[in-house]
């Protein structure tokens, strides 16, 4: 009988009582979890579009040729494609063709714009090679030898202000998810702790009996970590279901910028770990908490 | 002059396995040296106390209620640490012992609370089998002894009944059962036989007798004296408001076995 440390067997998890350890636990991880899961999708889902904007846009230019004389706006332009395509730093340009500048002017001009007599800009978009930032200068001088008309719009410039918007909601996400897991560690200690209140006179004859802080430990960490697992589970369905909810939502708006907020499937693989991640934390808070409790008995 | 020869080899080989169990090298598995218990800031609950149990004896301790018995006997079974003086338990110091060892020296001692303190929601036999199984035997092994511990305490049909559902005295058979399942060196029962018929009482001081014959050092607290006269060898520990009384000075001072 004088055994080192054991596990419990089977027959002895039977020590504490069948059914939920600490009352509405579950459910309250549930909600952390649901909530959670919204957090981090909406990091992941507003990192993903950042990702995107700055990929296919960032790096874009706009050349607007202001002439207001017909005959030279079409020299000038002429003389600005000429010279872009000359700098190192352009990877392609592109005139925008009448018919694409007749849809982009459509809903606001109306479909007989460019028949009016109305002085419209030529445009020219621009590619701009990555990594390329410090020779800006070369390229806005040789615009402007070109065509002294010319305005060079850099898409960086209006993108910057809704990265910065991104980038900070992409914070608060984060934030959010750690303080749901401050808040799930806190529910799973004051749990541990009323467990071991609820089945102290059990506790006291294990231990009278022998039983070590780890024994006692293992049984009240295994029940809750079963009841996180439960709780995490609800959670992540709820979860789920909202998020395809909103997809679809979002899809059926049309709109590029909310279009390019969704989840790659790396994404989704984080968001189903994370009842998993909240088991581990559960099991780690309630062993930690109880063995700290019961290093008060004797 | 051959007797004498053997008598001496025998208490040799007792010393030789007492040393290997942990004991004193004259056979004392609990030595307490004026120790005081005292509960929060009020008055001593226990006085001085100074006393010797030895490996194998038989001990009834008696005294009025509030005598401090029951105290003693938590003391014992290490669920309390004395406010001053040593304990020693089988030949080491329990007062400064790392909490970290006490379970090993738990798991030699049974115990037979006053209140039974048995598991609500699990049946008779998982009660009993409870010591067991925290000392990891498996459960292949523990099923007999466990069945005929309850057979012998009168409750094998009654193997799948819990606790709310057996009479006082049925619970503290089980009570029993639980403490002497393990073979413990030392068991310490408060007032065990409290709520059995005198039938039972004295079946299950048989219990205790063939335990003690088995080299279990026992520790009875009672009022009960018919109790105590049916048991042949034994020795009386008496409380009297937290003081234990010795005038011979034998329990502080008992006598080495060899000399007995």
């Amino acid at each position: 009988m004088k055994g080192g440390v054991r596990r419990f067997g089977a027959a002895d998890r039977r020590l504490l009582p069948e059914g939920r350890l600490a009352g509405p636990m579950p459910w309250v991880i549930a909600i952390m979890m649901f909530l959670t899961v919204l957090a981090a999708a909406a990091g992941l889902g507003l990192g993903s579009a950042a990702g995107n904007l700055t990929e296919s846009m960032g790096t874009r230019l706009t050349v607007q040729v202001m002439e207001a004389n017909p005959d030279r706006r079409e020299a000038e332009a002429a003389r600005v494609l000429a010279a872009l395509e000359r700098q190192p730093a352009v990877a392609r340009v592109h005139r925008l063709t009448q018919g694409e500048m007749q849809k982009l002017l459509e809903p606001w001009l109306g479909g007989g714009a460019l028949e009016a007599d109305l002085p419209i800009p030529a445009m020219i978009d621009v590619d701009v090679a990555e990594g390329t930032g410090d020779r800006m200068d070369g390229l806005r001088s040789a615009v402007a030898a070109a065509s002294p008309s010319a305005r060079v719009d850099s898409n960086a410039t209006w993108l910057a202000p809704l990265g910065r918007l991104i980038g900070a909601l992409r914070w608060l996400s984060g934030a959010l998810v750690l303080l749901m897991i401050g808040a799930t560690a806190a529910t799973v200690v004051l749990a541990a702790r009323a467990a071991l209140d609820t089945h102290r006179s059990t506790i006291e004859v294990l231990h009278l009996m022998g039983a070590t802080d780890l024994q006692v430990a293992r049984l009240f960490q295994r029940r809750i970590a079963l009841d996180a697992l439960f709780g995490g589970v609800v959670g992540l369905a709820a979860a789920t279901l909202v998020l395809l909810l909103l997809g679809s939502r979002a899809a059926a708006l049309g709109s590029d910028l909310l279009g390019s907020v969704g989840l790659p499937p790396l994404a989704w693989a984080f968001l189903i770990a994370l009842p998993i991640l909240g088991v581990g934390l559960a099991m780690l808070v309630a062993r930690s908490t109880i063995l700290r409790a019961l290093g008060r008995m004797l | 002059m051959r007797a004498g020869a053997a008598h001496a080899i025998e208490a040799e080989a007792r010393v030789g396995a007492g040393a290997e169990a942990g004991l004193a090298s004259d056979g004392t598995i609990v030595q307490f040296d004026n120790v005081g218990l005292r509960y929060g800031t009020g008055a001593e609950t226990l006085s001085d106390l100074s006393f010797s149990l030895q490996e194998g004896g038989f001990y009834f301790l008696t005294g009025p209620s509030g005598a401090g018995k029951t105290s003693l006997l938590r003391l014992l079974y290490l669920a309390q640490r004395p406010s001053r003086g040593l304990i020693r338990l089988f030949g080491e110091d329990i007062v400064t012992m790392p909490r970290r060892r006490l379970p090993g020296f738990r798991r030699r001692i049974g115990v037979v609370f006053q209140d039974f303190r048995l598991v609500p929601h699990l049946s008779a036999f998982d009660n009993v089998a409870l010591p067991l199984r925290v000392a990891g035997v498996a459960e292949r092994d523990l099923e007999n002894p466990v069945k005929e511990m309850l057979a012998w305490v009168g409750l094998g049909h009654r193997a799948t009944a819990r606790p709310a559902t057996l009479s006082g005295g049925e619970q503290q058979r089980v009570a029993i059962a639980r403490a002497v399942i393990a073979r413990p060196e030392l068991l310490v029962a408060d007032e065990p036989t409290g709520n059995v018929d005198p039938d039972m009482a004295k079946r299950l001081l048989h219990l205790f007798d063939s335990l003690n014959k088995l080299g279990t050092t026992i520790v009875v607290a009672t009022h009960d004296l018919h109790l105590i006269s049916s048991i042949g060898r034994f020795q009386m520990l008496q409380l009297d408001r937290g003081e234990l009384l010795d005038p011979t000075g034998a329990l502080r001072h008992p006598p080495r076995r060899a000399e007995t």
